[in-house]
């Protein structure tokens, strides 16, 4: 992490954040402890989305009148302002539902590849069947799993894994086994969002390189949390969320490098999707359009595209820094009460603001319900991330995830919480 | 306090002492039911005699609420007629869906009612319906529903 002067001033930020002032559970304050499910909006983001649909809302793209071209102009802006966020160009970035969405774009697309690559050479880079590998890791969200377990299904390749220590870190001792020559595609998350660990990119996208295989990374829980740069990762694609970032709903971001985009064949077809269309068949726009197809996610690219003016006013290393902070103070308070075990790194090295935690004696979802008795908002259950409770030998946890808008009087209701939690249920 | 009307006395002492806990022998037919946004599952296994539920057994993993809620249904239905059983159900699913808005009948759902206050909590519905979908499940596959 960079050295950081100026902390932030937390109670200006939350002013921006009419959420935040509101009441829970018969008048406690609002301690919103959730940012990595999902995170709150600004003021800044709800006008510009309501600016768009007040002022320029027309459909994208198409359509010669005034408002259509203004619409146009405001969606591309908003692309080129995401793409710059991330260190890449703007015809690098796809506009997609969500992040899952994304990830099963890149899967499905890899899997019509397999389909036709016979009749079109450039998508063969693509194509993957038996004896082909998919390499991912226990830690991952469903969301970065699943779509591999079927695309493998569907393909006839076999799914690997890296494994997870007891601490929560990725396993990498035998990278070079479990990344070979068979390898197609390796996809990992940049950062857990259940341990909060961040994995090392280097290692892995050198050698998944060096084998010619492609990295796809689930940057969901980074990107909203720390400066992040594609392009000097050196990862092929990237997906992240809107709404984990201060944005809107129904948004993903798909980052895929240039000259892959332009050989990849589509996932959704339809309108606006298009080059030429004859009753016999068509052809496909140039990427991103490809990849976008049917009317898009207007305004809220429009409300991204104010979330990351905001994020980037706000300071990433800052937000980065100020987290840290929160999350350390949290792991150090938790460490202090007995029978509380932390799942993922106990300290602040090379791990982000989600802290996942069992209490003996009280299952995640009775503890969860005293927090929110007492105003504090986390998630329990199993993150969407099964296999990697499983493997840490946990059915369920309960997770605290910090961003920009939280303080240390959070973490401080958040600690005493956890202990009233231990009184209500009589544990010691 | 809200929370006290939820986990009610009654729910903590059969969550920290549960009743027919254990899977046992003989049995007609089991189930296992998992509840996929948080992972708690049970098994549960169900024994008739003729028409009357013989016994009832489970083990499984989940929190107080789910755990609590299978142990008073094996008090409930345990040697009683499949089609009572089956009337207690009913007024089990109501009260749990009713929002805070049913009154249950404690000649019916007995140590059942407790869970009055957790039907205002449409999150952990689901927990304490998960047992319960498990001995509908179970009595149908063991043939129970058709007698
Ligand atoms: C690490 C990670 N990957 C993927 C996702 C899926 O994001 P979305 O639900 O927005 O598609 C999430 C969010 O839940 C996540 O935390």
């Amino acid at each position: 992490m960079t050295a950081v002067t100026a902390p932030l001033d937390v109670d200006a930020l939350r002013a921006d954040f009419p959420i935040l002032g509101r009441t829970v559970r018969d008048g406690k304050r609002l301690v919103y402890l959730d940012s990595g499910a999902t995170a709150q909006h600004p003021n800044q983001v709800l006008d510009a989305e309501a600016a768009f649909l007040r002022e320029h809302n027309a459909a994208v793209h198409r359509g010669a009148h005034q408002l259509a071209e203004e619409a146009t102009d405001a969606y591309e802006d908003a692309r080129a302002r995401v793409a710059a966020f991330v260190g890449v160009s703007p015809d690098e970035v796809v506009f997609t539902k969500n992040a899952t969405e994304g990830i099963n774009l890149v899967a499905y697309a890899m899997g019509n590849a397999a389909a036709v690559s016979s009749s079109e050479p450039e998508a063969a880079r693509f194509a993957l069947g038996p004896g082909d590998e998919i390499v991912v890791t226990e830690m991952e969200h469903h969301a970065n799993l699943v779509p591999w377990q079927q695309l493998a299904q569907r393909t006839g390749a076999t799914l690997r894994w890296f494994g997870v220590t007891d601490d929560g870190r990725l396993d990498l001792s035998d990278v070079d086994s479990v990344i070979t020559a068979r390898t197609k595609v390796v996809a990992f998350t940049h950062q857990s969002n259940v341990l909060g660990t961040v994995n090392p990119v280097a290692p892995l996208v050198d050698r998944a390189h060096a084998v010619g295989a492609l990295v796809v990374l689930d940057a969901c829980q980074s990107v909203p949390h720390s400066a992040v740069d594609f392009a000097a990762l050196g990862v092929d694609f990237a997906v992240f969320s809107s709404h984990k970032m201060l944005g809107p709903y129904g948004l993903g971001l798909l980052y895929g490098r240039r000259e892959l985009l332009a050989a990849m064949p589509p996932f959704l077809t339809g309108g606006s999707m298009i080059e030429t269309v004859r009753m016999e068949g068509s052809t496909f726009a140039a990427p991103p359009q490809r990849f976008e197809a049917g009317t898009p996610m207007t305004s809220q690219a429009v409300g991204l595209g104010a979330a990351v003016d905001y994020l980037t006013v706000v300071g990433m290393d800052r937000i980065a820094a100020h987290e840290h902070t929160l999350t350390v103070a949290a792991l150090d308070g938790l460490a202090e009460i007995p029978g509380i075990r932390v799942i993922g790194p106990t300290d602040g090295v090379s791990r982000g603001g989600a802290v996942s935690f069992v209490v003996d004696g009280v299952h995640p979802h009775d503890a969860g319900q005293v927090l929110d008795d007492q105003g504090i908002a986390v998630r329990v259950g199993h993150h969407c991330a099964w296999p990697l409770h499983r493997r840490l030998g946990v059915p369920a946890s309960v997770r605290a995830s910090f961003y920009l808008y939280n303080d240390l009087a959070d973490v401080d209701a958040f600690l005493a919480g956890v202990r009233e939690t231990k009184r209500f249920f009589g544990v010691a | 306090m809200q929370l006290q009307q939820m986990y009610q006395e009654i729910i903590l002492d059969h969550y920290k002492n549960p009743h027919g806990r254990g899977l046992r022998d003989p049995f007609d037919a089991e189930s296992f039911q998992v509840n996929p946004t948080c992972g708690d599952e049970v098994t549960l296994r169900v024994r008739l005699d003729g028409d009357t539920v013989a016994d009832v057994s489970y083990d499984g993993q989940g929190c107080s609420i789910s755990q609590a809620s299978t142990s008073v249904l094996t008090d409930l239905v345990v040697g009683r007629p499949v089609v009572e059983a089956f009337g207690k159900f009913d007024a089990f699913v109501e009260l749990m869906h009713g929002r805070g808005t049913v009154e249950p009948d404690e000649d019916v759902l007995e140590d059942g009612i407790a869970f009055a206050g957790v039907a205002k909590y449409p999150a952990r519905v689901k927990c304490a319906l998960l047992g319960w979908m498990a001995f509908k499940d179970a009595v149908a596959k063991a043939g129970g529903e058709q007698r």
